[in-house]
């Protein structure tokens, strides 16, 4: 496992910063009721997104889930592709079809999710057995949520790629809710990683919020996964601090829990430990801030200045060519 | 049965994406011998036995096909696609208008009873599917459509669910053109010409129309058969011209009635031939209850050929 040059530390703080300062700015579209549905914050999990998908490599492939905002901005997607994505704009990696973190295409290295939990972890095991058949080194990581592991998907597509051996890791984040049942309520483990001997898979739980800690965990899964040595579960215990969608007050969540993890925060951690390597100063990251800042004005502006898709569009893209009815027949040939 | 394996064959020999993955599909061969002798000829990388998970199988095929492959999925039983329909409804039919990524699939099984398999081994669960843009859904009635859909089926770009019926496996039997060839998917075929009444049926309904055929024909009913071979999208040209000249139409299928493939369509005849029908549309199906076990009872279940003469014999008097 190659060691993250100190070049690489500042990226992962610039990447978490950009996850962050980018949700602030959905937070602000949001509130100005510009955002078309629902918002779904990834606030104090950005260390788990930015430090697993940090792990993969060029041809690798990733299915995130909602609040894997970092790691697409990992695997290169832009902020202005995530803007107009909320935004439902024509332009938006989705065309408008749909919204939040719901795209993705295999040649950009993103598999998109559907809203039932669970289900990406079989088609991201279809992703590395197809990898294998076709004689590729690629190798597909995924997210399931504390909730998401009391699926019947998860089971069977982890079950399914420990037989077969399959180049997948799956990052079980435990943020402590699922919408507002707590983990107690989901499970009677300890850990999800307890579930991975069940398997006869390897299983690791990390500190979600330190972000070089999940990354060498996720490096070892997919190090491993490349190698021939089949999938890993890594459980990365972190929390939300925010409800399950912007609309959701937390009012469910015990007091005190928000400000201990509040002290936890991924980004302040990382940046202290920067700080403290001698070799960063708080101007250098100041200079990462104000770049970011400065670059989201540009790609908001521009956002909102994207135009919406043509309605009729809606009836493209069902089959590979054609496009469906908008009506009967029968009232067409009356109008 | 074997035209199917023919098609699987031939598939896997032509296009080295094509793969097969499903429950005791290998050395076993599958349960109805579909897949027999195929795991020795390309190996089980390719003849892909898997642990019993629907979800675990139609799931991988999506990412596989996804990432470039054509899997072919096979369901032990028809009946337990429905252990996989998140996958199929919400992920492979949706995939190409939300993401633009096809998901070129084929998820196979058999279906339909007459072998006295019970609830949960002789269900006919197409209009399930019938009701999700993005999926495309065939039946063959004879071993010629049965290979040519079947290729048809895993050389298009969509996902495809095929539904073999099981009582035809060994039935049928027609000597194959020895020269590639695929079946349209979107085209239905006119069995027997007829000006007095259509039926418009799929799967082993056809052969019961054809035999009710038959029989009003000693009564002089002149009655034409059309086979759908695809349920969905439904070929409604050749629907409207069938019945645009013989103006009283049956809707014949297996499955259960209440929003049935025969519903969608009887509408399609409401709204598009309506002043061409002189009589209504009249369904014969299953009734609206689960496959019942014990042969009088599965008799009385299934649409037989005296059913459907009653029906053709009370339309033409309408």
């Amino acid at each position: 496992m190659p060691d993250l040059t100190l070049p690489d530390r500042i990226d992962l703080y610039r990447l978490m910063r950009l996850n962050r300062s980018l949700e602030e700015r959905l937070v602000n579209l949001y509130r100005q009721g510009k955002i078309v549905g629902g918002l779904y914050r990834s606030l104090g999990q950005e260390a788990t997104s930015v430090g697993s998908a940090r792990a993969l490599e060029e041809g690798d492939v990733l299915g995130p889930l909602i609040r894997n905002l970092g790691s697409v901005l990992v695997m290169g997607y832009t902020p202005r592709e995530i803007l107009t994505q909320h935004l439902a704009r024509a332009a938006s990696p989705s065309g408008g079809k749909e919204g939040n973190l719901h795209f993705g295409r295999p040649e950009r290295g993103v598999v998109s999710s559907i809203s039932m939990l669970g289900a990406l972890v079989p088609v991201m095991a279809g992703i590395a057995l197809a990898a294998r058949m076709q004689r590729r080194r690629t190798v597909a990581m995924t997210y399931i949520g504390d909730g998401g592991t009391s699926t019947g998907a998860f089971h069977e597509g982890v079950n399914f790629a420990a037989v077969q051996k399959l180049p997948l890791v799956v990052i079980a984040e435990n943020n402590g809710w699922a919408y507002s049942t707590p983990f107690r309520k989901q499970t009677a483990a300890k850990s999800l990683a307890d579930r991975a001997p069940a398997y006869g898979i390897p299983g690791v739980s990390v500190d979600g919020n330190d972000v070089i800690a999940v990354y060498e965990a996720a490096r070892e899964a997919v190090d491993r996964a490349r190698a021939g040595g089949g999938p890993t579960l890594v459980e990365a215990r972190t929390y939300r601090m925010k409800g399950h969608a912007e609309h959701d007050g937390q009012a469910y969540v015990p007091p005190g829990e928000l400000d201990d993890w509040a002290r936890r925060d991924p980004i302040a951690r990382h940046a202290e430990r920067l700080l403290a390597s001698g070799r960063v100063t708080p101007g250098d990251l100041e200079a990462i801030d104000r770049r970011i800042a400065e670059e989201l004005d540009r790609d908001v502006a521009e956002a909102e200045r994207c135009p919406y898709p043509a309605a009729a569009d809606a009836l493209a893209g069902v089959y590979a060519g054609g496009s469906a009815d908008s009506e009967p027949a029968f009232l067409r040939r009356l109008s | 049965m074997d035209a199917i394996r023919e098609a699987l064959l031939e598939e896997m020999e032509r296009d080295e994406r094509v793969f097969l993955l499903g429950e005791d599909i290998g050395v076993y061969g599958g349960a109805f011998k579909v897949t027999d002798g195929l795991v020795e000829r390309f190996g089980e990388e390719r003849v892909l036995d898997t642990p019993i998970s629907e979800t675990a199988i139609v799931g991988a095929a999506v990412g596989a096909a996804i990432a470039g492959m054509r899997p072919v999925a096979e369901m032990q039983f028809a009946d337990f696609i429905s252990c996989a329909f998140d996958m199929i409804t919400n992920f492979a039919a949706k995939s190409r208008y939300r993401t633009g990524c096809g998901v070129p699939l084929v998820v196979r099984g058999p279906a339909g009873g007459g072998v006295h398999g019970g609830p949960f081994h002789s269900q006919n669960p197409e209009a399930y599917f019938a009701h999700t843009p993005g999926l495309k859904i065939v039946q063959p009635s004879t071993a010629h459509d049965a290979k040519g859909l079947l290729k048809a089926a895993i050389r298009d770009d969509d996902p495809v669910l095929y539904f073999e019926h099981k009582f035809l496996y060994r039935r049928v039997k027609e000597t194959l053109p020895r020269e590639d060839y695929v079946v349209p998917i979107g085209k239905a075929a006119v069995r027997r010409s007829g000006r007095d009444l259509s039926i418009l049926t799929y799967g082993a309904m056809v052969w019961t129309a054809l035999d009710a055929a038959r029989t009003l024909e000693t009564e002089g009913i002149d009655v034409e058969v059309v086979d759908l071979r695809t349920l969905f999208p439904l070929d409604e040209e050749t629907i409207l011209s069938s019945v645009g000249r013989t103006n009283r139409a049956i809707v014949l299928h297996e499955a259960t009635r209440t929003g049935g493939i025969g519903a969608e369509v009887a509408a399609v005849l409401s709204e598009r031939c309506f002043e061409a029908l002189d009589a209504p549309v009249v369904r014969v199906t299953a009734p609206d209850t689960p496959v019942p076990f014990s042969p009088p009872m599965e008799e009385f279940f299934l649409p037989d050929a005296g059913k459907v003469c009653r029906a053709a014999r009370a339309l033409v008097g309408y």
